[in-house]
C-alpha cells in the first residue's frame, strides 16, 4: 500500500516540478530577464521561500480546491496531477507562461465529469472570477506602485549606481516575498488533491512544534517545486523578463512586488479574517495564477507608458494559452482516468 | 544566506567606490579644462617656458589618472554586472569624455611642439574662444553629473552646452576670418587656423556628448 501511495504521489511531485519550471519562473523572471539578479541566486531564494510559504501558510487555498471537487481516491488524484503537470509542461515547451491553477482546476473538472461528481458551480465561479480579477488587480497595483516609486526616485536624486544596488536588493526581497506567496497560494494545486488521502502522520519535533501530515505533504510538494526551479525554469525566466515588454530594473521590481502582493492577498487567511471583522467583503482564498499576476503587472506598466511598447501579439498568445490550458488539462485528465479505470482496473473514485 | 549578505554589503561598498571614481573622473575633466585655459594664456604671454611645461606635465598626469579610472570603472561595471540596462551607455559616455580630455591634452602638446606664432592682435580673440570652449565643457560636466544623480536636469544643462558651442562657433568663424584677412603669409595663416579649429572642435565634441546624454536620459527614465 505504501509503495502505491508513493507511486501516486509522484503525480503531484511531477506537477510540483512543472509549477517550479513555469509559475515560479514568473516570480524572478523580470529580475533575471533584466540581468539584475543571476539565475543561481534567483533559484536558491525562490526555492527556499516557496518551501517556507508552502509549509507555513499553505493551507488557506487548499480548502477552495477541495470544495471544487473532493477527489477521494489516490488514482484519481494521480490522474489529475499528471494531466495538469503534462499540460503545463507542454505549455512550458512552447515558452508560454501559464498557470498550474488553471491546469489543476481543469483536471478536477475533468475528474468530476468522468466520475459523475457534482462540480460546485459557486466555487468554480469564484475561481473563474479571480482569473479576471487577478491580472486587473495586479495591473492596478503595479501602476500605483510605479507612480509612487518614480516620484520617490525623482525626488531623492539618488545616484544611478546606488539606485541599481537598491533595486537589486529590492528585487531579491520582493522575489522572496513572491516565492513565499507562491508557495502559500499554489501549493494547493500541487498537493491539494492529496490532502484527503495524505499517507503521513503528524511528527512532533523535539516538543517544539508539530509538523502535521498536511505540512509534510506540502514540504514534499515544495521540494518538487524547488527542483523544477533549478532544472527547467531558466528559459521561462528569460521569456517572461524580456518578451512581453522591455522592462527597466525598477519596473521589474514593481511588477514582482505587485505580483507578490496579489498572490499574498489571495492566500492570506489573516487578511481575509481582518476584512471580515471590518464587515468588508473578503477576498476569496483561491489559488490564483502567478502568470496572470505577472502579465497583469507588466501590461499595467506598459499601459501607463502609452501601451505602444507592449507586444500585444505575445500578450494575445499568452491569453489564448490561459483559455486552452484548462480545457486541454480536462481532456488529458479524462483520458488518463479512462486508462487507469478500464486498462488497469483501478478505482478512481470511492 | 551569509554569503548573500556579505556579497550585498560588498555590493554597496563597491557602489560607493564607483560613485567616487565617476565623480573624480568628471572633476579631472573640469580641471583639465581649467588647466588648458591657463596653458593657452601662459603660452601667449611666455611661449613654452618652464611654467608652461610644468602645466603640461600636470595635464598629462591628470589624463593618465583619467585613463586608470576609466579602466577601473569598466572592470567594475562588467565584473559585478552593475547597471545592466545603462552599462553600455555609461561606458560609451566615459570613453567619449576621455577623448575630450585627450583633445585638451593633444592641443597642449601641439602648442609645445609646433609653437604657433600668434600675433598679439589675435591674443584676446584666442583667449575668448578658449574660455568659451572651457565653459562649454564645464556645462557638459554639470550635464554628466545630472545624468548620474538628477535625470530631470540633463536637458537643461545640455541646453547650456549647446549655447556655449554656438558661441564658440561664432568666435571661431570670426577669428578665422580675421586670420585669413590679415597680412600674414599663407603658411602661417594655415598654421594658426589649424590651432583655432582644433580648440573649437573640443566644444563640438562636448555638444555631441550632451546630445548623447539626452538620449541616454530618455532611455534611463524608469
Amino acid at each position: 500500500m505504501e509503495l502505491t501511495i508513493i507511486l501516486f504521489l509522484f503525480g503531484g511531485l511531477f506537477l510540483g516540478w512543472s509549477l517550479g519550471a513555469n509559475d515560479a519562473a514568473n516570480v524572478f523572471g523580470t529580475a533575471v530577464g533584466t540581468r539584475m539578479v543571476n539565475f543561481r541566486t534567483a533559484a536558491i531564494i525562490c526555492s527556499v521561500f516557496v518551501i517556507l510559504g508552502a509549509v507555513v501558510s499553505g493551507s488557506g487555498t487548499t480548502e477552495t480546491i477541495g470544495k471544487l471537487g473532493a477527489i477521494n481516491a489516490l488514482p484519481g488524484a494521480f490522474a489529475c496531477c499528471v494531466a495538469a503537470g503534462f499540460a503545463v509542461y507542454l505549455m512550458t515547451k512552447f515558452g508560454l507562461p501559464v498557470s498550474t491553477t488553471q491546469a489543476i482546476v481543469g483536471a478536477i473538472i475533468g475528474w468530476n465529469l468522468f466520475t459523475g461528481s457534482q462540480t460546485d458551480t459557486g466555487t468554480l465561479t469564484t475561481i473563474l472570477a479571480t482569473w479576471i480579477i487577478c491580472p486587473i488587480l495586479a495591473g492596478v497595483i503595479a501602476i500605483g506602485l510605479f507612480l509612487t516609486v518614480k516620484k520617490i526616485i525623482s525626488k531623492s536624486r539618488i545616484h544611478i549606481l546606488r539606485l541599481d544596488a537598491y533595486t537589486r536588493l529590492a528585487l531579491l526581497l520582493a522575489g522572496a516575498f513572491g516565492a513565499y506567496s507562491l508557495g502559500a497560494n499554489n501549493i494547493a494545486n500541487v498537493m491539494g488533491v492529496f490532502v484527503n488521502v495524505s499517507p503521513f502522520t503528524d511528527i512532533n519535533i523535539a516538543n517544539l512544534f508539530v509538523l502535521t501530515s498536511i505540512q509534510q505533504l506540502f514540504l514534499l510538494g515544495g521540494i518538487a517545486i524547488a527542483v523544477g526551479v533549478f532544472t527547467y525554469s531558466k528559459k521561462v525566466m528569460f521569456t517572461v523578463g524580456n518578451d512581453l515588454l522591455k522592462l527597466s530594473p525598477v519596473s521589474a521590481f514593481v511588477v514582482v512586488l505587485s505580483h507578490s502582493i496579489v498572490l499574498f492577498l489571495f492566500a492570506s487567511q489573516g487578511i481575509s479574517s481582518f476584512l471580515i471583522s471590518l464587515n468588508l467583503p473578503a477576498l476569496p482564498l483561491v489559488p490564483v495564477s502567478s502568470s496572470q499576476a505577472i502579465v497583469g503587472g507588466v501590461i499595467g506598466i506598459g499601459l501607463l507608458k502609452g501601451g505602444k511598447e507592449v507586444k500585444w501579439s505575445v500578450a494575445g498568445k499568452i491569453s489564448i494559452g490561459w483559455v486552452v490550458l484548462p480545457l486541454l488539462t480536462m481532456v488529458i485528465a479524462m483520458f488518463i482516468l479512462y486508462i487507469l479505470k478500464y486498462m488497469f482496473n483501478l478505482s478512481v473514485v470511492f | 544566506m551569509f554569503n548573500l549578505k556579505s556579497s550585498k554589503l560588498s555590493l554597496f561598498g563597491s557602489t560607493k567606490n564607483l560613485e567616487k571614481d565617476i565623480d573624480e573622473f568628471v572633476n579631472i575633466l573640469s580641471e583639465v579644462g581649467l588647466s588648458f585655459k591657463s596653458i593657452v594664456k601662459r603660452y601667449l604671454s611666455h611661449s613654452t617656458d618652464e611654467n608652461f611645461e610644468a602645466m603640461l606635465e600636470k595635464v598629462t598626469e591628470m589624463e593618465s589618472r583619467a585613463d586608470t579610472i576609466t579602466k577601473q570603472i569598466e572592470h567594475a561595471l562588467y565584473e559585478e554586472t552593475l547597471i545592466p540596462d545603462a552599462r553600455s551607455d555609461v561606458l560609451r559616455l566615459l570613453e567619449h569624455l576621455d577623448e575630450l580630455i585627450g583633445m585638451y591634452q593633444g592641443n597642449c602638446y601641439h602648442f609645445s611642439i609646433q609653437k604657433p606664432d600668434f600675433p598679439k592682435e589675435f591674443h584676446s580673440d584666442l583667449m575668448s574662444l578658449t574660455e568659451t570652449v572651457v565653459e562649454c565643457v564645464e556645462s557638459l560636466c554639470l550635464t554628466v553629473r545630472s545624468f548620474f544623480r538628477d535625470i530631470r536636469s540633463v536637458r537643461d544643462n545640455a541646453h547650456k552646452v549647446t549655447y556655449h558651442e554656438k558661441e564658440s562657433d561664432i568666435k571661431f568663424s570670426s577669428l578665422a576670418r580675421r586670420i585669413f584677412s590679415s597680412n600674414l603669409e599663407l603658411d602661417q595663416k594655415m598654421h594658426l587656423r589649424y590651432f583655432v579649429e582644433k580648440i573649437d572642435r573640443i566644444s563640438d565634441q562636448a555638444e555631441d556628448i550632451a546630445d548623447e546624454l539626452i538620449i541616454y536620459s530618455i532611455k534611463r527614465s524608469v
